[in-house]
This record gives C-alpha cells, structure tokens and sequence, in this order.
C-alpha cells in the first residue's frame, strides 16, 4: 500500500509536467489544426535557456528559491519568444497552404532544433543545475516526498489554473476559442487573428518551458535529443484526452504519467517507453476523439 | 454614382482560382438605406460581401467606405472601421455561450458600459437570447442562430450591416419576425446592405436592389419599382 502511495505520488508529479507540455500540443491544434512537430524541442530549449541563465548569473552555484523562480521565468520568457519565431516565420507564411505543407514545416523546425542544438550545446549530456537543494519533505511510514514533487505539482497546477482563467474567463481567451471554431467568422468580429494565434504560441511555449525548469530540478540530465522521446509522450497524452480539449490534455498527461510510474513500479521499465504507445493504440481503437474530444458535427 | 455614398464598390472583379465570381461590380449604399443584393444561388452575393469585409480581395477595382479606399484591408480593421456582417450558414461560435458570442461581436470595442447597455438592447429585441444566455451557442435553434448572428454583429456597432441570408432555412413566421427587427435596426440610424434569395421579403424592405446574376449586375433601381418589373416578378418572384 505505501508503495502504491509513493507511485502515486511520483507519477501525478510526472503527469502533471507532462500535461504543461501537452498543453501546447492541444492548443496549437485547436486553433491551427496542426501537430507542432517543434514544440518537444522548445521545452528542450528550454533546458538549455535555464542551464546558461544559472551560469551566467551565479545562480547555479548558490541555491535559491528565488534565483530558481527568476530562471523559471527568464527560460519562459525566453521559449515565449523561440515560440513566436517559430511562428511567425516558418508557420504564418505557409497558413494558406495545404496542412501537409505545415505538417513537414513542423517536422523541419524540429530537426533544426535538436541538430542546431547538438552543434551550439554539444551533444553530450550536460547536469542541469541545482537551483534548489533537494530535501526530503516528510515522511510517512515508507513513503516519503521531497520538496521537488510539491514544487513540481504546485507550480504546474498553479499555471494550469492560470491557463484555464486565461481562456475561459478573458477576452483574449475568449478569442482563442472563437479562432480555433473558425478563423473567417472571427475576424469577422474584429479579432486579429494573427495575433491570437502568435498569443497561442507564446502561451504554450512559456507552459513547456515551466516543463523544462521542472524536469532540470528533478531529473537533471539534459541534452538536445531529449525532446523527442517527451514532447511524442505529451503528443500522446493530448491526444489520449482529446486533441484540442485543455481539460483533456491536462487528465491525458496525469493518465500518462501515472501508468507510467505504474509500469515501472509493478512490472519493468524496459516498458516504460513502449506504454505510451499502447495507450495511443487503444484510445485511437476505442475513441478516436479521445477522452474529452467532441466528434464534430455542425448545425446547419 | 453618388460621390458621397457610405460605401461604394468602383468595378469590382473577384475571381477563385481561373473563375471570375465577380465581374466589374459597381453599386453604393448610402447612409441610412437598407439596400438588398438578390440573386439565385451561385450569383454572387455572398463573394460580394465577403470581399467588402475584406475576406477575399478583388483582383480589380476598389471598395471606398466613406469616402476611404479599403480594398485589401484586413478584416479585422474593416470591422473597426465600421462595417459589421452577419454571416452566411450563421457562422456562430458553437462551443462559447450566447453570452460571449455577444461578446466578442463587441471584440474592438473597449466601452464596457455601452458595450453591457448594447446588450441589452438585442436582448430587448430578441428575448428569447437572454433566456439562452448561459447555453452553448451550438444548442440553439436554427432562428435563435440566426438572432445571434444579427445581434453579435450589431455588437459592434457598425455604421453599415451586411447580412447574409438572414431567412436561410427559418420557417416563415421567424423569417417575418427576422425581417421586422431588420427594419428597426435601420429606422434606428444603421445602414443595411442585405443579401437574400428570398426577393419578395427583400424587396418589401429595402429602398434600392441590385440584382446579381452570375458574378453581374444585371438590374438596379428602386426596390418598390423591381417589384414592379415583369422580369424580376418572373424570375425571382415566381409569378
């Protein structure tokens, strides 16, 4: 039973940095219809940012919350405008093509990235800083949390609630959905759409760079291929709750990252990776739409 | 043509692909009319008020709204400009409430007061919006869509209203009801350039008519005197 806790425990803290990054795959598709390839790759950026930022500013030598949150920040803003690069100048250009057009634009952005970022950061693995000393929380029976995992879900749920205020309850996330129902009728309305769109990005860039900080603390083994294998896991768990649903990518990420912890726990971690994609072979046999997809139909 | 027209299309050609949806379009709406564009299916009505809200740009010719060129621009500065439109197959936002589809037809407006007042009054002319409030604009029916529409466009509070198709698919009774608010919103000092296949309402509304005919105007003059005209009665009234 404390076992179970304990996996418990670990893999919501895993799902839920899952769910930032899934955050941006749901999102972009949303309101673009498109699978960003890159997006894995901006939360390896993201890495990197925090990695150089510690440096140069001495906070990887001394330990502190606060230099900890001002690298959290900085790698956001960072990512933010990585996101609205990739864009405005490799994605805006192409939006009247054909989607498959878009599609391997994505793919080319990705592999610029992680070979880019093989020959600017080497690709031997680097050790992320520690910002902050990890310590054990308290201890119940077996079980026990360090300060990571609360910071972890803390910090992800916080910005997910911010996230879910900001689309739900602001004019501009208001404009998001209206955008991601259909781009003509909302510029109809008023609404620049080129500038929701670029908002959408520096939204869940900023998101998968919170990611990024989050997994340097916890698990600091860092390099520019790791990406790839994440940002597919994330893809997976967006599209296990439902590929344009936020609500959906948020329990899809927790599902991914409990089953996860679950897997290596109970039967071995050799299946951890290949877990994801019998989950995206079941809820692609079983419902396509995803958990919280809607299959669409419009009143006419 | 009246030079001081409220909006003005100068030869108009628009064309998707190798096929021309409008050739050499020439018409202007002055202020405070409601003026109707008819035409059957595939004239090109609806390409004519995509490309005054700048959806489509004209491949020739110049769209002037009072008095300024806005060919080419935008659509969201043409709404800021002051041109609404309510668009065809109603075009509303099915996954946000009625609320917000108001809302966002108020999207470049900043006044939250007269934006909140605005909104009382279409619930005034539409009541049966405020009842549906809070519901997902997707669950309402095909009129209480078509109410939206107009309403989420007059949101905006444009000095000229396009509609498209206001009476597509409505059953008669909403349609007279539908055609009744149309002439309130323009009494109320809003010009209106209406599209409809539906003549015979149209006509008894507006103060001038066009009539399209594949991608040509064919016919204008006043409305009461097309009603009037043995063509138009054969063709579009079905007498």
């Amino acid at each position: 039973m404390e076992e179970f806790v304990q996996h418990l425990i670990n893999g919501i803290s895993l799902g839920s940095i899952y769910g930032l990054v899934a955050i941006g795959y749901t999102m972009v598709y949303g309101i673009l219809k498109l699978i960003n390839f890159a997006h894995g790759d901006v939360y390896m950026m993201s890495t990197f940012f925090g990695f150089y930022f510690a440096r140069w500013l001495g906070f990887a030598y001394t330990p502190s919350v606060i230099g900890a949150l001002i690298i959290l920040f900085l790698a956001m803003a960072a990512c933010a405008l990585l996101g609205f690069t990739i864009e405005r100048f490799a994605y805006r250009p192409l939006r009247k093509m054909p989607r498959l057009n878009l599609l391997i634009t994505a793919i080319g952005v990705s592999l610029l990235l992680e070979n880019g970022g093989q020959i600017l950061f080497g690709a031997d693995p680097k050790f992320f800083p520690e910002l902050i000393q990890r310590a054990e929380l308290f201890r119940i029976g077996d079980i026990s949390i360090s300060n990571f995992q609360v910071i972890i879900i803390v910090v992800s749920l916080s910005f997910m609630a911010l996230l879910q205020y900001i689309i739900f309850h602001t004019k501009t996330g208001k404009a998001m959905q209206a955008v991601s129902f259909h781009h003509e009728n909302a510029s109809l309305m008023g609404i620049d759409i080129d500038r929701i769109i670029s908002f959408t990005f520096v939204l869940g860039s900023a998101l998968a760079a919170a990611a990024g900080i989050l997994v340097g603390l916890a698990y600091p083994r860092i390099d520019p291929l790791m990406g790839v294998l994440f940002g597919l896991k994330a893809f997976v768990a967006a599209v296990l709750g439902g590929i344009g649903s936020v609500p959906g990518a948020i329990v899809g990420a927790l599902i991914m990252g409990l089953s996860e912890e679950m897997v290596v726990g109970y039967f071995s971690s050799t299946y951890r990776d290949a877990l994801a994609f019998f989950l995206l072979i079941v809820i692609l046999l079983v419902k396509p739409t995803g958990l919280f997809g809607k299959s669409t139909s419009e009143k006419v | 043509m009246n030079g001081d027209a409220l909006l003005k299309l100068d030869h108009i050609t628009v064309a998707y692909g190798a096929i021309k949806a409008l050739k050499d379009i020439s018409l202007s709406v002055n202020e405070g009319e409601i003026v109707t564009l008819i035409g059957a299916n595939g004239a090109g009505k609806s390409t004519t008020l995509r490309t005054i809200s700048g959806l489509l740009k004209p491949q020739e010719g110049k769209v002037y709204f009072k008095g300024h060129d806005i060919s080419g621009k935008k659509p969201h500065v043409i709404v800021q400009q002051g041109i609404s439109q309510a668009p065809e197959g109603r075009g509303i936002f099915a996954n946000l409430s009625t609320e917000d589809n108001l809302e966002m037809g108020a999207y470049s407006r900043k006044d939250k007061e007269s934006i909140q007042r605005d909104k009382e009054h279409v619930f005034h002319i539409f009541p049966i919006l405020q009842e549906r409030r809070k519901q997902e604009a997707g669950t309402l029916s095909g009129g209480e869509q078509q109410m939206l529409t107009i309403s989420r466009a007059l949101m905006a509070r444009p000095k000229l209203l396009l509609l498209d198709e206001p009476s597509l698919g409505l059953a008669p009774q909403i349609i007279k009801q539908i055609f009744k608010v149309i002439q309130e919103i323009n009494q109320q000092g809003t010009t209106i350039l209406l599209v409809e296949q539906n003549a015979n309402m149209a006509l008894h509304i507006a103060h001038k008519a066009y009539v399209l005919e594949t991608g040509k105007i064919v016919l204008q003059g006043k409305a009461q005197d097309l009603l009037n005209n043995p063509d138009v009665k054969k063709a579009y009234l079905g007498e």
